[in-house]
């Protein structure tokens, strides 16, 4: 233990303790911009300086552990000075359009700058502004990046696909796609852990918002919306209501409020994925062969994104399943537009997700399947939903809770699951179960529950061992697939999710500078779980429904042809 | 009213004067990686601020270059600016006045040659094509990439045991590089920007001697992998290979062509510069891994022991090190006379504890090296009366450390500067007598950098000596091997930068041989750099790994603080033994040296990228 004085309080820590985290341990909220625990302790911004009794030199709090004996003061004259001259430099150089910012009012900086009361910059303003596709769904601003170098060090440290780095050198250096790339031609997964570690606005989503708008405005248009599980554990976030007020009931109440004609679940298609690629699987297990590598779940499109472009030798192992999203999309424009009497191409099918890579993913070739234009015409992200419910000036919380429409609305607690990281692999479980025994198993799998990045399973089915693993987080899955590629290891089966934590900790989901909430999502799915009637896929009567009347049986031909990608 | 006024410079210039002193260190301790441009932009705009105003060329034309080469900065140039910014310095080349101008704008054409490729990729992609890829600049200019912020550290608290397993995981000869690496981990240290570098290899040296190589015990193996690797040459290459390829698992077993191991470093460097004694100690903990060693076993072709097709055949993959050991000629008349003997056979006899007498004769060493300086001193304490050193350039253009230099000089030996040889003069019964140099003057400076020197419009000079010891460069024994199919070009075997040999599958070289005599961390970073892809491809990836854990940085001011050099015993007694001369720190010394360090791996872009390699 190491007894230190920081601001005249008296303290002991463990040794190694961060000056930063020793501070906050008696309650010192040394301001910060760069850091990020764990991730970025680089003491670029200096910001964190404070200022050590005996010593010139100021030294940051966010990478300097303490020693014993130190006296130090966070806000002593020199302190205070040159927090304030770096802020004040950084400011030189960030496009403070704070108005036309789509982080206003969520901005470490803004907040910072505010709380320094600095109300002018003394110095040159000199912006670096690079061009950028603005089609490209993930969006970089130049302008406002503050070379804090987070979004470098998230895509190195955990997501292993290094698409960023630094970039010049000399008062030139900014940030951009590594190796002389731009983002198009670059292998980025669009996963968006860049954007939901930005510390200001110069990493976001294609804003779709307008398009939206667009097609509410359009009276020959009917608007269908669904909106994935984990958008439902966050979206209240966004909008500052407390978890208790963010409930499935009054996000339905607001998306019918602001004017969409469907409200429906992509739980349901979460369902349709289980019962197609529950059923590939056992088809899969039972074929005889030995097969060399495990079958890999196809719904995150992160994931599917990274196989693709770092082991495409092996992605022939990959579910052909399509995503819920995208069965979603393809059942709303035939089997729903046919029930309900509506023309397909009069669909206009939106979808709200936690991620980023769904709006690619959405205009993929394979995508295409109900012959009325792309099967899901536009992807907003939970952030944008917000920023919808805002811009029609609604108030949450005093809107009555509604259901979902029916059909496409129902669905089972193994549907919800799928949000977070383990999800698909349980939800699959409960209905490989009741498929090969013929009786439903108990539904709660917990050792495929949890944050760990890389969890491993073995479950005796009926006659047959299944060994599964479990991973987020793309460096997570690099691991892995290099173990598998060694013969280390071997399973059967293995779900990944791109974001740590699964679509809970989506790239899509809205942000909290510093905090990472997929922990605190993940249990509002599964008690929505806990509490659904109906907690196994097969038994969703709806899906059921679908399947006699529509599709047949799991990869028929039909659902080959509107459920499943080609290969 | 005086007509004439002794000039003191006011504080104003004497400020100025300390910070082009200040500025000389900086550029000293310029990173690798930067963005040549952007640097060659500031050092216009330095030069532009040197000029009087007179003329056009010089005050106009180099702030229009500037702002052409900004526009290629900011990518608002095209290729036409390139040839204005060439059109324009040209004409400023050609037409100012003094050498402020002509020489600021002779930079940019420099440049605009030497790093076109970045000016194009600045145009084409609006980007600079240079990254810094190693941030701390010892490490970076270290050729086997040694953990230096971390050793010294360990040095600094006295942790000379971890200091050396942490050298280690890069470099298994702590010992011969504590005393006799030429430390190019020196030469950029960012230290340089407050007063000078940090004397590494002299901390270095005090983890050797306070923690000796052989009592620290090697890194646990890895489970053996059951492939052979043959080693050709037993010196510093060689074995370093050998002992990674150990660590990962295969069995290394060297063939060495003379009695014992350690190649340059036994028979090449003098026991007074690096004790033999010191050097077992590297190849004791090198062996401990378990290579197999053969010597007096010499690969070539069917004539000889083993032939390199054999090797081939009989291992998983063979790794040629076998260094520069042959003699060059100076080619001067009367070399074969008797008493005109290289540099090597020198050097090698010693090694072999079989030296020449020199007591009382009269010895001429030829050559200006680091080789030559080792000749010279060994001549000293062998008995020689005098020994004279011919080199045909100044002794400022000598190739051989300045202290060593010195060192022959302190320790008696004359230095026959601007000499080069002509023939060499013998008596009847063919011994040497005297050698015939021509006196140059030093000329132009050619494309390197270097002033060559031409002869001198006078007589030749006649150096009475017994004895002429040639050192004028190493060769490489390189027949063999072209004959078993490795290419050889410019007497060096063509290896790639992977150490591997084209069309040659599991055949690697490396070290001297492949790049002409170089240094010893060179050779240890090509045996480095060969273990790694051997292991590859072998069908492996091992990685080494080093849980030494590094001390945490201190926060005392950088206050500016003399660097600690290393002492020596006195000449008047070293030159009469082959002792080592170079003394250790002391402790509080090492203390004091070690906190000099200013830990470029924790503050600066080390903390971001590239800062530790914890494994390899």
């Amino acid at each position: 233990m190491v007894n230190l004085t920081i601001d005249g309080k008296k303290l002991r820590v463990r040794e190694g303790t961060t000056i930063m985290k020793a501070a906050a341990s008696v309650g010192i909220r040394i301001p910060h911009l760069c850091y990020l625990e764990g991730i970025n302790e680089i003491g670029a911004c200096k910001v964190c300086v404070v200022e050590m009794q005996g010593k010139t030199k100021l030294i940051t709090a966010c990478n300097n552990p303490v020693e014993e004996g130190m006296v130090l003061y966070t806000n002593s004259p020199k302190a205070r000075s040159v927090r304030r001259t770096n802020v004040e430099l950084i400011l030189s150089q960030h496009d403070c359009s704070c108005a036309t910012c789509v982080r206003s009012g969520n901005c470490n900086l803004q907040k910072l700058a505010n709380d320094l009361g600095i109300l002018e910059v003394p110095y040159e303003k000199e912006v670096q502004y690079h061009p950028w596709n603005k089609e490209f769904p993930l969006i970089r601003d130049s302008a406002k990046c503050i070379k804090c170098m987070r979004c470098v060090q998230i895509c190195d440290k955990v997501q292993d696909l290094h698409i960023w780095d630094v970039q010049n050198t000399g008062s030139r250096t900014t940030v951009d796609v590594s190796q002389n790339r731009c983002i198009e031609e670059s292998d980025c997964s669009l996963c968006g852990q860049c954007i939901t570690h930005c510390p200001t606005g110069a990493l976001r989503e294609r804003d779709d918002l307008p398009k939206v708008f667009r097609a509410l405005a359009d009276p020959e248009t009917v608007t269908v919306v669904q909106v994935a599980p984990a958008v439902r554990a966050a979206w209240g976030e966004a909008l500052g209501l407390p978890a208790s007020a963010a409930t499935e009931g009054r996000m339905v109440s607001a998306l019918k409020q602001i004017g969409f004609d469907y409200v429906f679940d992509t739980n349901f298609s979460a369902d349709l994925t289980i019962m197609e690629e529950g059923t590939e699987l056992i088809h899969r297990l039972s074929d005889g062969e030995e097969h060399e590598y495990p079958m890999f779940t196809s719904c995150c499109p992160g994931w599917v994104s990274f196989m693709k472009s770092q082991y495409p030798e092996m992605a022939g192992n990959l579910s052909t399943a399509k995503s819920p999203q995208q069965m979603f999309g393809a059942v709303a424009k035939t089997y729903f537009a046919e029930k309900a009497g509506i023309p397909a191409e009069k669909i206009f099918s939106i979808s709200i997700m936690p991620c980023v890579s769904k709006k690619r993913e959405a205009t993929l070739p394979d995508m295409y399947s109900s012959g009325a234009g792309a099967d899901v015409d536009l992807v907003l992200t939970t952030r944008e939903f917000g920023r919808l419910v805002r811009a029609e000036h609604i108030t949450p919380e005093l809107l009555e809770e509604m259901d979902f429409d029916s059909p496409l609305g129902e669905s089972t607690g193994a549907g919800v699951i799928f949000g977070a990281t383990g999800g698909v692999m349980e939800a699959a479980l409960r209905t490989a179960a009741y498929v090969l025994t013929g009786e439903n198993p108990v539904p709660d799998f917990q050792t495929v529950r949890g944050m760990e990045g890389r969890k491993e399973s073995t479950f005796r089915i009926g006659e047959r061992e299944l060994s599964t693993c479990t991973v987020s987080g793309l460096k997570n899955a690099r691991d892995l697939m290099e173990d598998i590629k060694k013969g280390s290891v071997h399973y059967d089966f293995v779900e990944v999710m791109a974001c740590p934590g699964g679509c809970v900790g989506g790239g899509g989901q809205p942000i909290k500078d510093g905090e990472e909430l997929a922990v605190v999502r993940a249990p509002k799915l599964y008690e929505l779980d806990r509490n659904r009637p109906i907690r196994y896929s097969h038994e969703n009567p709806e899906i059921q429904k679908l399947y006699k009347e529509y599709l047949g049986e799991p990869l028929s031909e039909r659902a080959h042809e509107l459920l499943h990608t080609k290969g | 009213m005086s007509r004439l006024k002794i000039s003191t410079p006011n504080a104003a210039q004497l400020t100025v004067e300390r910070l082009y002193k200040d500025l000389e260190r900086h550029i000293i301790a310029s990173p690798p990686g930067l963005c040549p441009v952007d640097l060659q932009l500031s050092f216009l705009k330095l030069c532009h601020a040197q000029t009087c105003g007179k003329c056009v060329p010089c005050r106009v034309g180099l702030l229009q270059l500037q702002h052409l080469m900004e526009d290629v900065l900011e990518g608002r140039a095209t290729e036409e600016t390139i040839a204005l910014i060439e059109e324009t310095a040209n004409n400023i080349t050609d037409s100012a006045d003094c050498a402020i101008g002509y020489e600021a704008a002779h930079m940019v054409l420099a440049g605009l040659e030497g790093f076109k490729e970045d000016y194009l990729h600045h145009i084409k992609t609006g980007k600079c094509s240079y990254t810094i890829t190693q941030p701390v600049p010892c490490v970076a200019l270290c050729p086997a990439g040694v953990d230096i912020p971390g050793y010294i550290a360990l040095v600094g608290e006295e942790r000379y045991a971890d200091a050396v397993t942490l050298i280690r995981k890069d470099n298994p000869f702590p010992t011969a590089c504590a005393l006799i690496c030429e430390h190019p981990c020196e030469a950029r240290c960012r230290r340089n920007m407050i007063d000078s570098s940090v004397n590494i290899r002299g901390l270095k040296r005090m983890a050797v001697d306070n923690a000796r190589a052989n009592t620290v015990p090697v890194p646990k193996k890895a489970a053996a992998t059951g492939k052979k690797v043959a080693i050709v040459g037993g010196g510093p290459g060689g074995l370093s290979a050998a002992y990674y390829l150990e660590l990962m698992g295969h069995h290394a077993v060297v063939f060495e062509e003379k009695s014992k191991l350690g190649g340059m470093l036994r028979y090449g460097i003098p026991n007074y510069r690096f004790p033999r004694e010191r050097l077992d100690e590297d190849i004791e903990a090198i062996l401990s891994t378990g290579v197999e060693v053969h010597t007096n076993v010499t690969i070539g072709n069917e004539e000889d022991d083993m032939s390199l097709s054999d090797l081939r055949k009989e291992y998983d993959a063979v790794y040629v090190a076998i260094g520069a050991h042959t003699d060059k000629k100076i080619g001067i008349e009367g070399e074969d006379a008797k008493g005109v003997i290289s540099a090597v056979e020198m050097l090698r006899s010693i090694g072999d504890d079989n030296p020449p007498d020199f007591t009382g004769k009269t010895v001429v060493v030829v050559g200006g090296g680091n080789v030559a300086m080792d000749c010279t001193r060994s001549a000293i304490r062998l008995g020689a009366e005098k020994v004279g050193i011919a080199y045909r350039r100044r002794q400022e253009d000598m190739t051989a450390l300045p202290e060593e230099i010195e060192g022959a000089i302190a320790e008696g030996a004359e230095l026959y500067s601007l000499k080069a040889p002509h023939k060499i003069e013998a008596d009847e019964n063919g011994q040497v007598t005297a050698i015939w140099v021509e006196p140059q003057i030093i000329g132009a400076i050619d494309a390197w950098g270097r002033a060559r020197p031409v002869r001198a419009e006078v007589e030749l000079k006649r150096i009475p000596c017994d004895i002429v010891v040639v050192a004028i460069g190493q060769g490489i024994e390189s027949r063999h091997f072209e004959e078993a199919g490795i290419p050889i070009k410019r007497g060096v075997l063509q290896a790639m930068s992977e150490s591997s040999i084209e069309n040659l599958p599991g055949m690697f070289a490396g070290g001297d041989c492949v790049t002409g005599p170089a240094t010893v961390i060179r050779a240890i970073a090509a045996g480095k750099v060969a273990a790694a892809n051997i292991d590859e491809y072998l069908g492996y990836h091992h990685v080494i790994p080093c849980d030494v854990e590094i001390p945490q940085v201190n926060y005392a001011d950088r206050q500016p603080c003399g660097r600690v050099n290393m002492t020596e015993r006195e000449a008047g007694e070293r030159k009469h033994d082959f002792c080592a001369i170079e003394e250790c720190m002391t402790k509080q010394e090492a203390a004091q040296e070690a906190g000099r360090c200013l830990r470029c791996d924790h503050y600066g872009y080390g903390n971001l990228k590239g800062g530790r390699a914890a494994i390899w």
